[in-house]
């Protein structure tokens, strides 16, 4: 064995890409795709904060039923769960993983010295935040109360707010999403090393690639959608008016056609986070790889074709209804079958409960109550009842918050000492993953209550009935609030404090437990030569550059 | 504090009760899964723990696919049970049944106006007889906005430029809940009220009582209809310029184009805004838009007029 192995060498590498310049232009300029994974995190993390606060303040107001003893007026009310969700959506969660562990991973999973196009990638950052910037002027010059969802004529014609400023946000923003998807594409098909062949890809690099392809096609359409919206409320073209002789109900088409497949922007990565946290954690080659990996492909594209359920009472044919509805329940298969094989890989596995695995079954426990909530609402009558009801607001937030926040969060501790080079308490971090699911579950459990009895979303005063379930999500938001708040300070405290990590503190199987933590600039002292299958925990070595053994 | 205890709100369809057999069907299995999900992740995790010093070596996984395949078959079929059970209900949501009555609803930004066949109208309360079939029939002046009650489980969009549908038979009499759940603005929230079902006596009472006897929507319409000159060509009078209204709704008509259309709702709006859309066959294009000049109730009063000439 070379002294590549090094588990539990403690040493902090004295040249890496943290340090190697510490200039203000060596970050804002640098091509380094670890530095720009860093710009995401420290922009992506301003905008989760921002848009968690507009939603744990419109949550304190809605502990009350109003109308009577409101903390917000009612327009102000829109304008933060309007705030919330185009931050939420746009700026934080569809950029989330691909662009912070995804820019910091890929590369490195593939044994590359950098993307294939590293200054497009710089750009990406730079698009991302004119985009940002865009729409928190919007927000804070008079806000938007459109919802995130920009109905039209709604927001075409009749809202007297910033629209136009944040839809120009969220359409630069789109250019980033691009810019990204298009680097991991040519990168993941051209510049893997030698002997990383397609099928001993860790699956994070097939989920970053079902990713990639979803974005390269669906964003375009929401950027033409963006431009309508625009020409409309600004040249006044009818296109959604029925008053100019539009159609409202196209507008929702071209939107979900995008949107849905954002959602799988949103879960994809962060189901191929499970996949490397539970390999490792059961120190085991994942059960099914090549059926998870397809089935990422079969999600991304099966995700194009189901647009109209979020349309059943939109006044669309009772044929596309029944369409649209078949073709929803076939998304639940990849699905359920990616949930059985990270079951069986614990099957017979070597199971350790740390922090990142914390959170990757904080994924599962959450993200299946997300899935099978999901039934209700491709199943037609009973989607009827809960379409636009707090049911649908706690299914899809058991989707993107239990699953993408979760897989984002668990990404961000598995590789916390490799991006830091530094350990974080895991004792505390253990305690605070305990938290936040408590406090997420208090959160979002009660909106399915609340939504099966008919309280409609987007609803600032409601029936007197509704307060108890309110007081407990706002409660619940609360702990949720804190549990992140825990994991900034013991983070962060990490930075300063935390014991050097090493190579590979966890033990884990993957090129990028190979190179010092943190990385050299250009990520491996040598060319890395892949020798072994992927997850390759059953081998004695822990380095895939050891020469096969026979 | 029952909202704690109860699953779903108070039933007052026999609709609401199916639509409830099978979310219970679709909650049975969501909870089975979650459960079985639940303890084999636990029971793995327990049984197959790490324990400390241990130096067992864990095999690679070997995979059975075809065990894998059989069981997303299977789930596709459990899934296809809720596809047809949901499809099913949704069929008969979507077809009123031919007596239906018939109420007109305005949705327009933050209220809900309302008019009864006996022309009375109201605004954000729906007055219903219990027992009896009812069909409302729904647009917007404004933005999308959405009718929906809870203890009906039934919603729909009212879309502005275009009528949709919605009905029921309430059996239980009561006082329930009318939201807007299509986000339209400030007062998105108080864009609502109550639907009461009260017994056909009362109801009766009810919608001819009040100040003086209302104008019906048919009659409305019909006055319409002579005012704004439509009767001049559209009348029952041989070699008339427009072709006779009596006894064409619901059925096919045919366009000098060449394609065809059953007319309802849509089609007769479309016609009285914009003529030239749709022309029937063996006619000038010389009707003149009333775009502007007739307002959404009064669309849906001569609708209802046209509707019921024979």
């Amino acid at each position: 064995m070379s002294d590549a192995i090094t588990s539990t060498d403690a040493g902090f590498p004295a040249k890496n890409y943290l340090i190697e310049k510490i200039t203000v232009s060596s970050w804002l300029l640098t091509l380094d795709h670890k530095r720009i994974a860093i710009l995401y995190l420290v922009s992506l993390l301003a905008f989760f904060l921002i848009g968690g606060l507009a939603a744990l303040i419109f949550r304190i107001d809605l502990m009350t039923p109003g109308p009577e003893g409101k903390l917000l007026a009612s327009e102000t009310y829109n304008k933060f769960f309007t705030t919330h969700g185009i931050v939420m959506i746009f700026f934080f969660l569809i950029p989330s993983i691909p662009a912070v562990l995804g820019n910091f991973l890929v590369p490195i999973m593939v044994g590359a010295k950098d993307f294939a196009f590293p200054k497009i990638n710089l750009a990406s950052w730079y698009v991302f935040m004119a985009g940002g910037v865009l729409a928190l002027v919007a927000t804070i010059a008079g806000g938007v109360e459109t919802g995130w969802t920009f109905y039209t004529p709604y927001s075409t014609m009749y809202a007297n707010s910033n629209v136009i400023l944040a839809v120009c946000g969220a359409f630069i923003a789109g250019f980033s999403s691009i810019m990204t998807a298009l680097n991991f594409i040519v990168t993941i098909h051209k510049m893997r090393a030698p002997g990383l062949t397609w099928f001993r890809l860790p699956l994070f690099i097939w989920a970053m690639y079902a990713t990639a392809l979803v974005i390269l096609l669906g964003t375009p359409v929401i950027a033409i959608t963006l431009v309508m919206i625009f020409v409309e409320r600004v040249f006044g073209f009818g296109i959604f008016d029925p008053a100019l002789g539009g159609d409202p109900v196209l507008f929702q088409h071209l939107f979900w056609f995008y949107s849905h497949p954002a959602v799988y922007i949103m879960i994809l990565p962060a189901m191929g986070v499970v996949s490397e946290v539970i390999s490792c954690f059961s120190r085991r080659r994942l059960y099914g790889y090549k059926v998870i990996a397809f089935s990422s492909l079969a999600i991304a594209v099966i995700g194009f074709f189901v647009w109209g359920h979020h349309m059943f009472v939109s006044s669309q044919s009772t044929f596309a209804g029944l369409t649209f509805s078949f073709l929803t329940f076939f998304v639940a298969v990849p699905t359920a079958l990616k949930m059985l094989n990270w079951i069986m890989t614990l099957y017979k596995g070597s199971v350790r409960l740390t922090s990142p695995m914390l959170y990757a079954f904080g994924f599962l426990g959450l993200f299946v109550i997300g899935g099978l909530t999901g039934l209700f609402l491709s199943t037609l009558a009973t989607d009827i009842h809960l379409h636009d009801t707090y049911f649908v607001v706690a299914h899809f937030h058991y989707v993107m918050v239990g699953g993408g926040v979760m897989g984002f969060l668990g990404g961000i501790h598995f590789w916390w000492s490799k991006m830091t080079g530094k350990k974080y308490p895991e004792g505390l971090a253990v305690f605070t993953a305990i938290v936040i699911f408590i406090g997420f579950n208090l959160t979002f459990f009660p909106q399915f209550q609340l939504g099966a009895h008919g309280m409609p979303r987007r609803y600032h005063v409601y029936p007197e009935e509704f307060q108890m379930l309110h007081i407990s999500s706002t409660t619940g938001a609360m702990v949720l609030g804190l549990g992140y708040l825990i994991m900034a300070v013991y983070l962060i405290w990490s930075l300063v404090k935390g014991k050097p990590a090493g190579k590979n503190p966890w033990e884990a199987r993957g090129l990028e437990w190979e190179t010092d933590s943190p990385p050299p600039t250009h990520n491996f002292h040598d060319i890395p030569v892949v020798r072994h299958p992927v997850y390759a925990y059953e081998y004695e070595s822990e380095t895939s550059m050891e020469p096969e053994k026979t | 504090m029952n909202l704690l205890f109860k699953l779903l709100p108070e039933q007052a369809t026999e609709y609401a009760r199916q639509v409830d057999e099978l979310y219970l069907f679709i909650l049975a299995v969501s909870v089975f899964f979650t459960a079985l999900f639940v303890f084999l992740m636990v029971y793995f995790t327990v049984k197959y723990r790490h324990k400390a010093g241990s130096t067992e070596k864990v095999e690679p996984p070997h995979e059975h696919y075809t065990p894998e395949m059989i069981g997303g078959g299977l789930l596709l079929a459990l899934l296809m049970v809720m596809f047809f059970w949901g499809a099913k209900l949704y069929f008969k949501a979507q077809r009123p049944p031919a007596d239906a009555m018939e109420i007109l609803v305005t949705g327009k930004q933050w209220m809900w106006k309302i008019q009864h066949p006996s022309g009375k109208k109201e605004i954000n309360t729906l007055h219903l007889p219990v027992g009896r079939a009812i069909k409302l029939n729904m647009t917007s002046e404004d933005v999308i906005h959405n009718f929906f009650i809870p203890a009906f489980r039934v919603k729909n969009d009212t879309v502005p430029g275009r009528y949709t549908q919605l009905w029921f038979k309430p059996d239980k009499i009561g006082t329930y809940h009318l939201f807007c759940t299509e986000y339209c603005g400030t007062e998105h929230s108080r864009m609502g009220g109550y639907v009461k079902v009260m017994s056909e006596e009362e109801y009766e009472n009810w919608t001819s009582g009040g100040a003086g006897a209302d104008e019906t929507p048919v009659e409305a319409g019909a006055r319409h209809f002579a005012e704004l000159g439509c009767i001049a060509c559209h009348g029952a009078i041989s070699g008339a310029l427009g072709p006779n209204l009596a006894g064409v709704y619901g059925k096919e008509v045919n366009f000098s184009d060449g394609s065809s259309l059953v007319r309802d709702d849509d089609y007769i709006r479309e016609s009285i805004l914009n003529p030239q859309a749709k022309l029937v066959a063996g006619y000038a294009p010389i009707m003149p838009t009333f775009q502007g000049q007739v307002s959404e109730e009064q669309l849906g009063h001569l609708i209802a007029y046209i509707k019921s000439l024979e």
